[in-house]
């Protein structure tokens, strides 16, 4: 039975962080965006802190702390913004909200 | 042994809750996947040692910013089935395929190349929790990024406060029928 060590961890937070890319790519609707985005961030924090015990360093866990702060400010900003798009639209979805027609 | 299972276990439900995040049709459904995700997320931060993020992800992410999204869903339409128009499905998964290589051969880069540095200050130090040694480096060598964090958690709040919490009174489902009445109101007052 293999040990568990650090490749294990960066693989899966790769595959996490594919998976929140792919949410990106495909999502039409804002909120689900918002939801992908933050399965991306939590990949990058696994992999923070699989790296920062990998060395005995620290930094990593500081690291994933800061993007934990980073991701809550950009989601009280950020729904602050949707619900003043869904009041001025009735509606989350890309299509209908944009207005450049490109 | 125990690492094995846990890690297994975890990677897997993880995976398949974000999946379904990423994949659902229905708001609530992704949701309630992205929240159980995030809890699991902190089991590989108690598997990796590091107790003190562990338990900030908990509060923070499972706690915080999901309880922000519920309360958010009070003003849309969350038990209606969100319609997407998918143009190219199949670019969108070649796409996908190709980050995950990128990001596997990315992130496994620092395992080949074994030259990085470490700086004494953030080196964990011995005999100390880790919830203690967090605190030490915290205040030491990132005691400027932390206050720096902490005046734009401050910026937020405010930002959030004004967007969200403007013509807070003004009901939603109301105002149809405020608007009729207002219009109404003006029509009379040109006649």
């Amino acid at each position: 039975m293999a040990e568990i060590g650090v490749n294990h961890y960066l693989i899966l937070s790769g595959l996490l962080f594919s998976i929140g890319f792919m949410g990106v790519l495909r999502r039409k609707n804002l909120l689900m965006l918002f939801f992908a985005t933050e399965v991306m961030l939590n990949a990058v924090n696994i992999a923070f802190a699989a790296i920062g015990s990998y060395y005995g360093d620290l930094s990593g866990q500081m690291f994933a702390f800061f993007i934990i702060a980073v991701a809550a400010s950009e989601v009280a900003v950020g729904l602050g913004l949707l619900i003043l798009l869904y009041k001025k639209y009735g509606s989350l979805d890309l299509e209908v909200i944009s207005s450049m027609k490109g | 042994m125990y690492e094995f299972i846990a890690f297994y276990l975890f990677a897997i439900a993880t995976t398949i809750l974000f999946l379904i995040t990423v994949m659902s049709k229905n708001v609530l459904y992704s949701m309630t996947s992205l929240a159980a995700g995030m809890v699991l997320i902190s089991g590989f931060f108690f598997l990796l040692g590091a107790d003190f993020l562990g338990v900030v992800q908990l509060i923070v992410y499972v706690g915080a910013v999901m309880a922000l999204y519920t309360f958010a869903m009070m003003f849309f339409d969350a038990t209606r089935v969100v319609k997407e128009k998918h143009q190219n499905p199949a670019l969108v998964f070649l796409l996908g395929g190709l980050m995950a290589l990128v990001f596997v051969v990315m992130f496994s880069a620092p395992i080949i190349g074994d030259n990085i540095a470490l700086d004494p200050r953030s080196v964990t130090p011995e005999n100390v929790g880790n919830a203690q040694a967090v605190g030490m480096v915290l205040f030491t060598k990132y005691l400027v990024p932390f206050e720096v964090a902490a005046v734009m958690l401050l910026v937020a709040m405010i930002a959030g406060i004004i967007l969200a919490g403007k013509k807070m009174d003004y009901s939603l489902t109301k105002c149809e029928a405020i608007d009729e009445e207002m219009n109404v109101e003006l029509e009379k007052g040109e006649e």
